[in-house]
């Protein structure tokens, strides 16, 4: 899993039909002292977090583990907002 | 997901048989605010997108997810085409 900033939203109206209800975020990657680590992407959210907000996320199958039975194309996914962090 | 644009189509006559009667396309990833990046793609299209329409892009084993994709040799699939992409920083 990889911290991360929502750095925006996109809506798509066409879309795979067990898209439909899920949000789609725009996630930028963070390094612990906060810095871009990497290109942004799209994660779906599992968890309610919003714009601006700091992210733990999932990449690969497993992001559509939260969405059980169902089983969304997604990639990516978030699955926990970050109340603080602290590395020594 | 990525967010891509498409550039182009692709025709395979000899394919597998898995992959018959799914449209390829050729897309190009790019960044949220619309500047192109990283390398070209192929991928399979199950939202009926064409060529320049902005798509959402899910790749690796989740593509087999999408729908008519079960148990094909894909590892990138248009799951969504996007109206608006709004970024906030």
């Amino acid at each position: 899993m990889q911290l991360a900033r929502v750095i925006g939203d996109v809506v798509a109206t066409r879309k795979d039909e067990s898209l439909h209800g899920i949000k789609l975020l725009i996630v930028q990657p963070l390094t612990p002292d906060r810095q871009n680590a990497g290109r942004p992407l799209v994660a779906v959210d599992a968890v309610g977090a919003g714009v601006g907000e700091e992210v733990f996320f999932v990449r690969g199958k497993e992001a559509s583990f939260p969405f059980y039975p169902a089983e969304p194309p997604v990639d990516a996914g978030i699955v926990g907002i970050v109340d603080h962090w602290d590395v020594g | 997901m990525l967010l891509a644009k498409i550039v182009g189509t692709v025709v395979a006559t000899r394919k597998d048989p898995r992959l018959v009667s799914n449209k390829l396309l050729v897309v190009r990833p790019m960044d949220p605010r619309g500047k192109a990046e990283g390398n070209y793609l192929v991928a399979i299209d199950t939202v009926d997108a064409g060529v320049g329409e902005t798509v959402l892009v899910v790749s690796g084993s989740s593509a087999r997810m999408a729908s008519g994709l079960k148990d094909c040799p894909v590892d990138a699939a248009i799951v969504g085409i996007i109206d608006e992409i709004q970024i906030n920083e």
